[in-house]
Order: C-alpha cells, then structure tokens, then sequence
C-alpha cells in the first residue's frame, strides 16, 4: 500500500522498506496527534487564562465598588468631596487629575518624540543612530520610582525656584490661560506631574514612532525626495500618511501609561483631594490616591470607594483604547473613500 | 587637468573606433553628436570603501536616448543616481569629481539638490505610487515649486498623465488611489509624477524590469515619444531594450565605462572585445 503512493519508480527492495515503514505509521501517527493534541490545548489555556484574569479583575472590581454606589449613587463619578472623616467620598478630583496630567503628558510627549524618531530614522549620521536607540530603550527601562524621586528631590525644587515664579509672573495675568499659572511656586503639582509623564512616556512612544518610520519603503521615500520634495515635505506628505495607524498606535500605548502610572505620580503630584484652576497647584490623580490610601483604609465604604476609583480608571483606559480603535477605522475608511 | 584630458581622450578615441567601421557614415554621426547636456568629468564613487565608479568620464547628449548596459553590479544604476544626488540620503555613499549639467557642476554644495531633483526626474525600478489619489500623486511635486491655481494644476495634471499615455485609463478616476492601479498604469503614473514638474532630464531606472511584456511596450513607446522635449537616460538590463530605445548606448564593467557610443555602432560593430562578449551572450 505504502509502496503503491511511492509509485512504481522505487525500486523492488524499497519495497520492504516502505512496508517496514508502513507498520510503525500508525505508532507515529498517534503519538503525532497526542503531541498535537497537548500543544494545542496549552495554548487554548494559556489564551482562557488572559480571558480569565481579565474578567476576575472587572468582577472583582465591580463587586468591590458596589456598596459605593449604593451609597452615592452614579453621582460619585461627578462628587468633588473625599473626606474619610465624614466618610463622604466623590471621584471627580482624582478623575479630573488623571485626564489633566496625561493630556500634559501627551502635549509635551507627542511632538518630542515625533522629532526624536524623525531625527533617528531620517536625519541623523549613521554613528548617532545606535547610540540614540539605546538611550531610549534605556529611558523606558527606568523604573517609575526612579523618576519619581529624580522628580520630588531633583527637578521639583529646582523648577519651583526657576520657572515657575517667572511663568506666573509672565502669563499668570494673561486672560483666560492666566489662571493656569496662578498661585505659589511649590514646585510640585499637577504641571510637573505631567512633566515627568511625558519624559516616562517618551521612550514609549517615540520607539514606536521610529519602528513605524523605518518601514516605510526606502524606494518610496527616494521617490518623493525625487521630485524635488524636502526632508520636511516627505515626511508630512509621504510617510506621515503612511505610518498613520502605527502612529496613533504609540500615541494610544503612552497615553495609556500615562493614564495608569501611579509612583511617579504620587511623588510629585502633591495629593491634594481638589480642583483647582491652577496646574502649578497640587492635585491627585486615581492610581495615586490608591497607592496613597489603600494602607489607612478602613474596610467598608473608604475601601468600597478606592474600588469604585479602579473600577473607573479600569473603564477610562477602555475607553482610551477603543476611542483608538474607532479613530484608525475613521482613518482607514477615509483611506477607502479616496481609494 | 586630469579630467580634460580623459575627456579628450574619450573624444578621440570615439570617432577612431567609428571610422573602423563597416558602415559609412557613421563618422559623420559622431561629430553631428548633439551638445551634451551632462557632462561627467572623472566621477569616482564610493560605498563607505567600495569603491563602485572609476573615473568615468563622459558627455550625454541633449535631447536623446542614452542607454547604461552592463552586468549587475558595474555601476550603471549608481551613476544614474549621482545625476540627482539622490545617493546623499545614504550617509555613507560619495561621490567624487564632476558632473556638469548646461555647464554647472551639480555635485557642488551650493546647488540646491532639492531644485536639482526638480530638474532632473526620476522613475524607479519598482512602481512607487505615493499613498494618495492619482490626481494628488501628480500635484505633489508640482506643488512644491509652482502656485498654481486650481484650474492651472488640473490642466498641468490632464497634460502631464496624456503625456505618460495614461489619461484615457484614469481620467474618471483622479480621486481614487494610485496604488489601486495596476503595475504598468502605476510605472506610467510614476512617469506623469516625473514629467509633472516640467524637468529638463529623465532619469529612468530599469523602469520596466517589474512590468509585463505589454506594459513594457507601452513604456517603451512613451520614452521614444518623451525625448523630443527631454535628454532620458536609462538603465537596462535587457540589451534589446537599449537597442529598440536608445540613441547612444554606454557598456559599463566594474565601475568603468568600457565603451560609449551611439546604438547602432555599440550593438553592430563594438570597439571592445569586452562589450562584444557582453551584448552576443558570451560574457561570462
């Protein structure tokens, strides 16, 4: 049989040899598809178990906020006050902290970065290149509390008597943005809370920028230097375009770090449970105020409301990422209109 | 000094060879060789220290076909790329010596190399549409130099995609994008882009190496057609191709120019035993 599959070309004492063969088929056969079968369902588990972990956190969470909403309602999403004296608790500072630090955070990281990748992948001399790349994967591998103490002994004290008494004296009376740079030079703050964001952030996502950058088809890039077009024009025109998605992308991974980040943060930030107009002036953000408070809490509703703060947080950065995922399908199919 | 007389060098030995010749009148071609629009003087190139072009040293004619042949690696495509520096996006390629164009060295520092591109096109081996429309491909380039306003760049595009033959095939569709088209329309897309903002040389780089037999008979067609309003140089690999297109034809070997003269002379009657060997097969 076996012999017969071979065709009539193998010559007669193969013959045996293929029958031999024929024999332990099935043994190997079997333990193939044992083999295949264990393989299989690890990976199979190993995949539920992402599913597993994943859902336990959001039911763990959601059961743990639960007498914190029961308590104060959907309203203790929009509630300025946290007293754990009075035991009255509302998530609106430290969500307030949270958007306002990352948003500082991907102001000032986003364009550094651009240019960092712009410069490794387009403009720099060759012997720069490697040196710059590993700076950076340097950069990010820093752990968070390195950045932030550098940032309350170090760069606090410093920025609190340099720059900030000179920007409050220069755009603090200046309309509407003025109020932003109010108030007494502490140094830390919601701003330098930012500030040390976007320096964690950066290595982020300007590795990711360079990656993209360096895919872009060179063919394509010395086409469009050859029609006359600039480093500038190439890169708006030419690989801008065409490095969109993987853009928003680094763009959405340091977002998301900056939204969770919690060491650095809780150094610098000042901890403080309001809102104010000022950035220079403390503030708090969600990870810091567990970090913070999770060790005095008393169990029941303080505890309950810390929960309700990861549960929100937990929702935040969903929502970060889906509003990425809704914005490259906006920019594919407006790819697609033109197409 | 040096380049002078290598350039002369060159000049004599050319109608010497041709006067060897069988057929008559071919002498007389050489001296009615049309003014040179480039002229390279001792060019030398180097990749980090490969050094890929030897002292080569020669005129290209205005307003003609000139063909570059030669094995891979003999350095014709990176002459070809000297003519608009495109080379200098790579830190570690130089090139040395001269290359006059209307009498200007290009190669000097002061010369705007983004102008320079402007003024010497290029089309690549592979076709590289721009991830735009077919219309936005050709107004890229344009827009760079040129204000035009909105009825201006749609005549420019209308003429600049009739010229490349492609007009028929996309006019009822300039919006939508120029990677949708197929290899041939998109080599003929590049080639409008190229032509679009009105260069005076055009630099074809094996433009029809990733193409179809048809396709490359239409691009074919469009170089014959294109060298009434501008000097092409182009790099083949495929010797009936050079013969079918090219008005003079250069064989290069090793990163020098063995033998530079017009078609006819290189393909029926060679100088050299070397560029014989090469066009009847036998090289190797």
């Amino acid at each position: 049989m076996q012999a017969n599959l071979h065709g009539e070309a193998f010559p007669a004492d193969r013959t045996a040899a293929g029958i031999s063969h024929a024999v332990q088929g099935p043994t190997l056969n079997r333990q193939h598809s044992v083999a295949d079968f264990l393989f299989a369902n690890a990976t199979r588990i190993a995949a539920v178990t992402v599913l597993v972990v994943l859902l336990g956190i959001m039911i763990s969470l959601a059961v743990g906020s639960i007498p914190a909403f029961r308590e104060f309602g959907l309203s203790f999403a929009w509630t300025e006050v946290w007293n754990p004296v009075t035991q009255e608790f509302g998530a609106l500072a430290p969500i307030y902290g949270t958007l306002v630090t990352s948003l500082i955070a991907m102001i000032i990281a986003v364009p550094v970065s651009f240019g960092i990748a712009l410069f490794i992948t387009e403009l720099s001399p060759g012997f720069l290149r490697r040196p710059l790349g590993i700076a950076i994967e340097l950069l990010a591998g820093i752990p968070s509390i390195i950045y932030g103490m550098w940032g309350l002994f170090v760069f606090a004290p410093w920025f609190g008597e340099n720059v900030q008494p000179w920007v409050t004296e220069h755009l603090g009376n200046w309309p509407v943005i003025g109020g932003l740079f109010d108030g007494p030079p502490l140094g830390i703050g919601m701003f330098t809370a930012g500030l040390i964001l976007a320096i964690m952030v950066i290595p982020f996502i300007s590795a990711v920028m360079r990656d993209v950058f360096e895919v872009v088809p060179p063919v394509l890039k010395e086409s469009s230097y050859a029609v006359g077009a600039t480093t500038w024009e190439v890169v708006r025109n030419i690989v801008l375009p065409y490095t969109k998605v993987g853009i928003v992308g680094g763009v959405m991974l340091g977002l998301g770090r900056a939204l969770g980040e919690t060491m650095a943060v809780t150094f610098v930030i000042g901890n403080a449970h309001r809102i104010d107009p000022s950035l220079f002036m403390p503030g708090t953000t969600i990870s810091a105020t567990l970090a913070n408070e999770f060790a005095e809490a008393d169990a029941g509703i303080y505890t309950s409301s810390l929960f309700a703060l990861g549960l929100i947080l937990f929702l935040l950065t969903f929502i970060v990422l889906v509003l990425a995922k809704l914005l490259l399908l906006r920019l594919q199919r407006g790819e697609g209109k033109s197409a | 000094m040096m380049a002078e007389i290598n350039t002369s060098t060159q000049e004599r030995a050319t109608p010497s060879v041709s006067l060897a010749g069988l057929r008559s009148g071919e002498a007389t071609q050489n001296e009615a060789r049309p003014e040179a629009k480039l002229e390279i003087r001792d060019l030398n190139f180097y990749y980090g220290g490969f050094h890929a072009l030897k002292g080569i040293d020669m005129q290209i004619p205005a307003g003609k076909v000139t063909a570059f042949i030669g094995p891979s690696g003999c350095g014709k495509s990176t002459l070809l790329r000297a003519f608009n520096r495109i080379y200098e996006l790579y830190p570690n390629q130089r090139a040395e010596g001269e290359i006059l164009m209307d009498g200007r060295n290009i190669l000097s520092p002061k010369v705007d190399k983004n102008l320079l591109r402007a003024k010497v096109g290029m089309v690549f081996q592979t076709p590289t549409p721009f991830p735009m429309s077919i219309y936005d491909n050709i107004a890229f380039g344009v827009r760079l130099y040129e204000k035009l306003s909105r009825r201006q760049m749609d005549e420019r595009v209308e003429w600049s995609l009739r010229k490349a033959a492609l007009w028929d095939e996309v006019k009822s569709k300039l919006r939508q994008s120029g990677t949708g088209l197929s290899g041939g329309q998109q080599q003929r897309l590049c080639i409008a882009r190229a032509i679009a903002v009105k260069p005076e040389v055009l630099l074809l780089d094996e433009p029809t190496s990733a193409l179809d037999p048809i396709s490359t008979g239409f691009i074919e067609e469009l170089v014959h057609e294109l060298k009434q309003d501008y000097t092409i140089v182009m790099v083949t690999h495929n010797m009936q191709q050079a013969a079918r297109v090219s008005d003079y034809t250069a064989f290069m070997y090793l990163g020098q120019l063995v033998e530079f003269n017009d078609t006819d002379t290189v393909f029926t009657n060679p100088a050299k035993k070397q560029t014989e060997d090469y066009i009847t097969g036998r090289y190797g």
